[in-house]
């Protein structure tokens, strides 16, 4: 039995979600898809017309997650892209933490077309881990709504 | 399993005690302010967040949760603590990520009968001219010298800028702004997020809302306030939108690394703090300000734009209309305040995430208009329940700091309320109660339901029981607008 790239569990109030993926940087994608996938539901019809870099760098690995979803927000906002792909080049660990290199595709917001669903404020470091499992990686995020 | 119940002590009639041996690390007992009824919707989680926050140095009395309080991430949501000014903390978690998201209410002297059957047009107008939802744009184009402004003065910036009169700042908890305000500690990303987004009111629990006046407990103190029964009021709950979350975001990454700096040992990570007077702890409390401020303007800013709209609507000028703000109150900040501790005066930092200021009669910092009778407390409920405004009451600084609760406090996530609710049909049913609903998105609706909140009016109960806030005026919404 394969494991969903990622998957929602019970919150009060929040969005919880657990994401897995082979490789750190597949499970970091997928974490980056759960979250956007909260903002907005038809994240699989988005158009990849516009990309922007992300690079980033963080002293430990449950710091690097939220660092990097917490970037995709800020980018999602300011540049207004509504994005639906995540694509991480490397996640590689230096001596002085991790460096991320990747990108996140989409379009230009366009609310005619968009239905967005609910608001995401920010990436919380409530029981936010990254875990080394048998096989592969999972991280777990709750998100504030 | 265990249930909170089986953990807390009762000290009086509403008021339960977490003792200290429920957890390891706490430096004060827990309180929980809850009824017996409310007790069977209250999560273990949050007895463990409120033990969680009783561990932190420097703590003052009590780790305390309002009767609305529910599960969140570092602080629960609807708790208070206050910590020393020099030997205690500053944390973000400890007023969230929507910096002084608040409320407001304007009165006005429109009858509920000249108001309801210009409601959907009403609801329309406003939806219209108060951008609100995900990925909203502002009508509003500051320059980065306007927002600094913004960051350092609050309500009254936009008072100067022409959004509102003089009068509204005196209304506004603290005259709108903390004058601890540093718009140099804001990173330029909280700056542009912050920007587009002036003149907004989001998406999720803010809302705008017509109301009527549809119960007076205290005739006397709802005239002080101006509410007339058979009127119409108007409600305003954001925050300091994408601005806040980005300060609280960029901070808890400072707050993590001070707490290893300094040796704070973490119950949880989110609890991420820094000493008061330190160099991390002050840069924070001055962005926070500046967050805080930002929503009041933000508030003001709104608030023009519904009078504007009321003008347009019923073709009266909004002071023949009568529409003078009653009060602004946050409901996630810190504050720098004076208490009584063990029968000492003490600067300490309130921290009330998701809870209300409620300062009794009497209080030096409640407006001169009010001061006999204690700040208006307002408390909104859900879409389809009522909201009330209370008065700071006896109790407030004794028990709580000068705090009450928020509004009615979740009981269902937003997921299970997706599934469990359709926002067409919830649009019916609330229509067929006299509720105007408008939204972005129906699922919003849903997200929103009034299900998934407590009873507003049993939480408001235990506070006003308990003599923390008291009851003047209930009202109920007429028209609710949602992004």
């Amino acid at each position: 039995m394969s494991l969903p790239d990622y998957e929602y569990l019970p919150h009060p109030a929040d969005v919880r979600f657990r994401a897995f993926g082979n490789t750190l940087e597949e499970v970091f994608e997928h974490s980056a898809l759960a979250m956007f996938n909260v903002i907005i539901n038809d994240i699989s019809n988005i158009k990849h017309e516009r990309s922007v870099d992300i690079e980033l760098e963080s002293d430990g690995i449950d710091n690097l997650l939220y660092n990097y979803l917490s970037e995709l927000l800020f980018q999602f906002e300011v540049e207004e892209i509504i994005f639906g792909e995540f694509h991480i080049d490397s996640i590689i660990q230096a001596d002085t933490g991790y460096i991320l290199k990747g990108r996140a595709m989409g379009e230009d917001i366009d609310l005619t077309r968009h239905a967005f669903e609910t608001e995401v404020k920010a990436v919380t470091y409530h029981q936010l881990s990254v875990t080394k499992e048998y096989v592969g990686y999972s991280t777990h995020v709750i998100v504030d709504t | 399993m265990t249930k909170p119940s089986d953990i807390v002590q009762k000290v009086e009639e509403n008021l339960y005690e977490v003792p200290m041996d429920f957890q390891e690390g706490m430096r004060v007992p827990g309180r929980i302010l809850v009824s017996h009824k409310l007790m069977n919707d209250l999560e273990i989680g949050t007895l463990h967040q409120t033990a969680n926050v009783a561990a932190l140095p420097g703590i003052q009395k009590y780790s305390l949760a309002m009767p609305d309080a529910h599960f969140g991430y570092g602080f629960p949501i609807g708790g208070v603590a206050a910590f020393d000014a020099t030997e205690g903390v500053i944390s973000p978690g400890g007023v969230g990520f929507d910096i002084n998201c608040g409320v407001r209410i304007l009165r006005t002297d429109l009858e509920i009968q000249e108001v309801r059957p210009r409601i959907k047009e009403l609801m329309n107008k406003l939806f219209t001219a108060i951008p609100s939802g995900v990925g909203s744009k502002s009508k509003l184009r500051v320059s980065d010298s306007e927002l600094d402004d913004a960051f350092n003065l609050g309500a009254s910036w936009a008072v100067e800028q022409g959004y509102g009169v003089e009068t509204d700042i005196l209304h506004c908890e603290d005259n709108g702004f903390i004058d601890a305000a540093d718009p140099a500690k804001v990173s330029d990303k909280a700056r542009k997020r912050g920007k587009p987004q002036f003149g907004t009111l989001g998406s999720g629990n803010h809302f705008l809302e017509v109301q009527e006046v549809d119960k007076i407990y205290e005739p006397e103190i709802a005239k002080l306030f101006g509410i007339r029964e058979g009127t119409v009021t108007v409600m305003i709950h954001c925050g300091s939108r994408g601005a806040g979350h980005q300060i609280c975001t960029d901070y808890l990454q400072v707050m993590e690394q001070a707490s290893k700096k300094y040796g704070i040992d973490l119950p949880d990570k989110q609890l991420a703090c820094a000493p008061a007077d330190s160099r991390e702890g002050q840069d924070y409390f001055k962005a926070m300000a500046a967050g805080a401020n930002y929503a009041w303007a933000n508030r003001q800013v709104i608030t023009h734009w519904v009078r504007e709209t009321f003008q347009n609507v019923f073709n009266k000028d909004a002071e023949e209309l009568g529409m003078d703000l009653v009060y602004d109150v946050a409901h996630n900040v810190a504050k720098l305040e004076e208490h009584e501790i063990d029968g000492k005066k003490k600067e300490v930092y309130v921290h009330r995430k998701g809870a209300t200021r409620a300062f009794p009669a009497g209080h030096k910092d409640v407006p001169t208009v009010y001061r006999s009778v204690g700040q208006p407390v307002l408390i909104p409920g859900s879409m389809g329940t009522p909201s009330y405004i209370l008065h700071g009451a006896e109790r407030s600084m004794e028990l709580t700091f000068g705090s009450a609760c928020h509004g009615a406090g979740r009981v269902m996530g937003r997921g299970e309320a997706k599934r469990k609710f359709r926002g067409e049909v919830l649009e019916k049913q609330l229509a067929d109660k006299g509720i105007h609903v408008r939204a972005t998105h129906p699922s919003m609706l849903a997200e929103e339901a009034p299900e998934v909140y407590k009873s507003s009016s049993e939480v408001v109960n235990v506070v006003h029981d308990l003599n923390i806030a008291r009851k003047v005026v209930r009202v109920r919404p007429m028209g609710v607008a949602k992004g």
